[in-house]
């Protein structure tokens, strides 16, 4: 019974913003944006058509790919310029000059070496996770604690044996809580990805029902469902890092306290 | 207080068994005792107890706590961790609320917390984004500049961080950050210093020079001082008196009296004798 | 292991003065970067491209940009941009994330609504404010304002929630007001994490204002990259502009790193390590 005022108290706010939308829209009268209600419709139709299934599941489809490549490329390459100072020196003003690249802006790139179609979306969204999961790496190694790094040291492993018992599993907390920030990234990014001519997906969406017709409300329904997915996705990654942390029995809090 | 004949007097010398309490009560030395009931006790603890509701489950942390402490006195309360002492400190500092019983202070009831009497935290207390001198400033903001940085200079200098002024928390070691944190509590001059364990971040060859600092500190101002730790060594160097409090429910198992002179002498017999009654109170073995 | 990790143990603090520009790093970076370019050139030769750009056109691209002015003018169309669109946000971010994190009951009502507004990308925005505003300036300035506001509230709230609460008890202790205690005491020891967020912000700022300049208006940098593909398959300048962004974008964020760095808010980023 204790938890229901917070819940009551987070619900309250999105229903507030929920109103205000659909009174600033109902005052203004303005033909364009779409009220609350539109959206709920807009929704349904494309429930009903069947395209809100085919369009969620397209855009999950590359964004999957090109955030998997990103990770398997990214992680071990961030983790190699973090342990290797000086290569990690060498490439890092490379790797900081192309990070705050927009992804959009790749992709003239993208149709010049891939043309058009799924090939360079999926680039895109790769483009868009690969630098912070560099990052990420990168930090991961910088904050392991110097007394794991010596305590292996000490037992004389070998460099295998060093990386494997020692050095995965203390970055690993922090792998791990990057990856769930670089899905939300490579999330936001699809929209860019999908505006290069592919014919599925929710970026699709947006960018067709403003061109095809200016279906306003199927654009915002569009930003909704977005979100909601986005959202939904944080909260499982957020659910399955918990498990993980609990099965390596870490915290990044027991790292950071090992003073 | 109404005087008592001799024979009343011894009758009620006859305390019954169990923990023992420091009730003032006329025995023996008459004078001193008397004198002290006449002078109201700074700080006095009346039935002070604690009851906390983590989970729903009543935890009692401090149980009945009866304790006077004189104006300009040293007085260590001396635990094992967890016991309750930092609880009771934090009460008679203000930040917490007893469930039963109250602190007062010079006649006052303790309501909150109080510039007159300033608590100080482990190192961690002191602020790390403020220079040496802002953060023992921390509280001058009412004194004029002039007599501001006469002040901070002459505490400055009282603690040993000469020529560090200017420096932030994160460049100095942990007992030279502890020394801020004396500085900033006695330059608002308060009535009562809490400290709550604030050598316990240090190693002990460092301690053994943050307390006989403490002690010179604490003889140049006089401030009522009550000190909380879990090292009996401690207590006994630097306390008048030693409350030495149970585990869990806390209550106050004794109360000894340090009456070794000071400079105290740390190999002197009487040293030594105190330190064993405390282990034999905390029932310690004698040998490792 | 080739390389050793030198770090003081954790109870001796390294007093002295941080180290000195450390000039083999440069080289090596130097080094890096050279080796890059290298093998970009390389490539060229290998792939013989006629359409994707050599370094040295690329480097051509920049100076014909620089000399016609349009440099000058793309550059500052997109730094004024995000001026704006990140004033506007600090400016009302700022303030709402403090007051959420100091009122928590303020923070639990309109945390959900940030939490769905964030996910949302300024890309997604996008359509809408080209529809509300048009081709102007101020399509970019709104995706500006509504990517970096939600991140600035999001650092700013978090900052004052994580602020230790030694402090503020000690505050309190010192008989300070409840405002006195958030000005003098939460708001410095918040301020590492703010500056960390606005440092996020600022970044985000930037990608953003490409993206949108490449949609939304016809001045700008991300408006030279598409434009100079659309009219004339320029891809000299397509990859010279994108060098200049990147370049720009890791300028800001040096920038705002010597500000965390100052010794006010230094201790932060010392703790963090």
């Amino acid at each position: 019974m204790r938890y229901l005022p917070r819940f009551v108290l987070k619900i309250s706010g999105v229903v507030t913003v929920i109103a205000i939308w659909g009174l600033v829209v109902q005052v203004t009268d303005s033909p364009i944006i779409p009220g609350p209600w539109a959206v709920a419709r807009a929704i349904h139709e494309l429930a009903v058509k069947g395209l809100l299934f085919k369009y969620a599941v397209a855009s999950l489809f590359r964004v999957t790919w090109g955030y998997l490549l990103a990770v398997t490329i990214g992680v071990p390459l961030g983790l190699m310029l973090g342990w290797y100072k000086r290569i990690g020196r060498a490439f890092n003003p490379t790797v900081q000059v192309l990070r705050p690249i927009s992804p959009l802006a790749w992709i003239p790139l993208a149709i010049l070496w891939l043309g058009v179609g799924d090939g360079s979306a999926v680039l895109i969204i790769f483009l868009g996770s690969f630098f912070p999961m560099v990052m990420t790496g990168m930090n991961a190694v910088r904050n392991v604690t110097p007394t794991h790094i010596n305590a292996g040291r000490n037992f004389g492993l070998s460099a295998w044996r060093f990386m494997w018992s020692v050095l995965f599993p203390a970055v690993t907390p922090q792998i791990i809580a990057g990856m769930r920030l670089t899905f939300g990234i490579a999330w936001l990014v699809v929209v860019a990805a999908e505006m290069i001519a592919v014919n599925s997906g929710l970026g699709f969406l947006i960018v067709d029902a403003r061109n095809a017709g200016n279906r306003y409300d199927l654009i915002v329904a569009g930003m909704v469902l977005i979100g909601t997915i986005g959202l939904l996705l944080d909260v499982a990654m957020r659910r399955l890092e918990r498990l993980e942390s609990i099965r390596w029995g870490y915290s990044t809090s027991a790292i950071d306290g090992e003073r | 207080m109404a005087e008592t004949s001799p024979d009343v007097r011894r009758a009620i010398l006859q305390e019954p068994p169990g923990p023992k309490r420091e009730v003032p009560a006329p025995v023996l030395d008459v004078a001193a005792r008397e004198r002290r009931e006449l002078a109201r006790p700074k700080v006095a603890l009346r039935g002070v107890s604690m009851v906390f509701n983590p989970h729903g489950k009543a935890v009692r942390v401090l149980d009945d706590i009866d304790l006077d402490v004189d104006e300009g006195e040293f007085l260590c309360l001396l635990g094992p961790s967890g016991c309750g002492k930092s609880t009771l400190l934090n009460i008679v500092g203000g930040f917490l609320r007893p469930t039963s019983g109250d602190v007062r202070i010079d006649g006052e009831v303790v309501r909150g917390p109080d510039p007159r009497r300033i608590y100080v935290f482990q190192e961690r207390g002191v602020f790390p984004w403020l220079t040496v001198t802002d953060n023992i400033g921390f509280g001058l903001g009412h004194l004029d500049r002039a007599e501001r940085q006469r002040r901070i200079k002459h505490y400055i200098d009282l603690v040993g961080l000469q020529g560090f002024d200017t420096s932030y928390p994160h460049e100095l070691s942990g007992g030279m950050k502890q020394r801020v944190e004396v500085a900033r509590a006695l330059a608002v001059n308060p009535d009562v210093l809490y400290l709550d364990e604030p050598f316990g971040a240090l190693d002990s060859i460092t301690r053994l020079t943050m307390r006989a600092e403490l002690l010179r500190i604490w003889a140049a101002e006089r401030k009522t001082i009550i000190f909380v730790t879990h090292d009996i060594e401690e207590s006994i160097q630097l306390a008048d008196r030693v409350v030495i409090m149970t585990a869990r429910p806390a209550k106050m198992r004794r109360i000894v009296a340090i009456d070794v002179p000071r400079p105290r002498d740390l190999s002197s017999p009487r040293y030594i004798a105190l330190r064993e009654l405390v282990f034999d109170e905390l029932g310690l073995a004698h040998r490792i | 292991m080739t390389e050793t990790r030198q770090v003081p143990p954790a109870n001796e603090p390294a007093t002295q003065p941080p180290a000195r520009r450390d000039w083999s790093g440069s080289g090596l970076a130097l080094a890096g970067t050279a080796a890059m370019i290298a093998i970009w050139q390389a490539a060229m030769f290998v792939s013989d491209s006629k359409v994707f750009p050599s370094p040295l056109a690329v480097a051509r691209g920049i100076g014909e940009l620089a000399r016609t002015g349009r440099l000058v003018m793309y550059v500052t169309d997109s730094l004024m941009r995000v001026g704006i669109g990140f004033s506007l946000a600090l400016l009302t971010g700022l303030p709402l994330g403090l007051a959420m994190g100091w009122f928590p009951r303020l923070g639990s009502a309109v945390n959900p609504v940030m939490q769905i507004l964030r996910p949302i990308s300024p890309l997604a925005w996008i359509p809408l404010a080209v529809v509300v505003f048009g081709i102007s300036n101020a399509a970019p300035i709104a995706l500006i304002f509504i990517a970096s506001f939600c991140a600035i509230v999001e650092s700013s709230m978090n900052g004052v929630r994580m602020v230790s609460q030694v402090y503020v008890l000690a505050a309190q202790n010192f008989g300070l007001s409840r405002a006195a205690v958030f000005r003098r005491v939460v708001f410095p020891a918040a301020l590492p994490q703010i500056l960390n967020g606005l440092r996020i912000a600022l970044g985000l700022s930037w990608v953003v204002v490409v993206a949108a300049e490449m949609v939304a208006v016809d001045s700008g940098l991300g408006y030279l990259i598409i434009d100079s593909r659309n009219a004339g398959k320029r891809y000299d300048l397509v990859v010279g502009g994108m060098v200049l962004i990147g370049a720009i974008g890791l300028l800001l964020d040096t920038l705002v790193l010597r500000i965390e760095r100052l010794p006010a808010v230094r201790w932060g980023v010392d703790a963090r390590t």
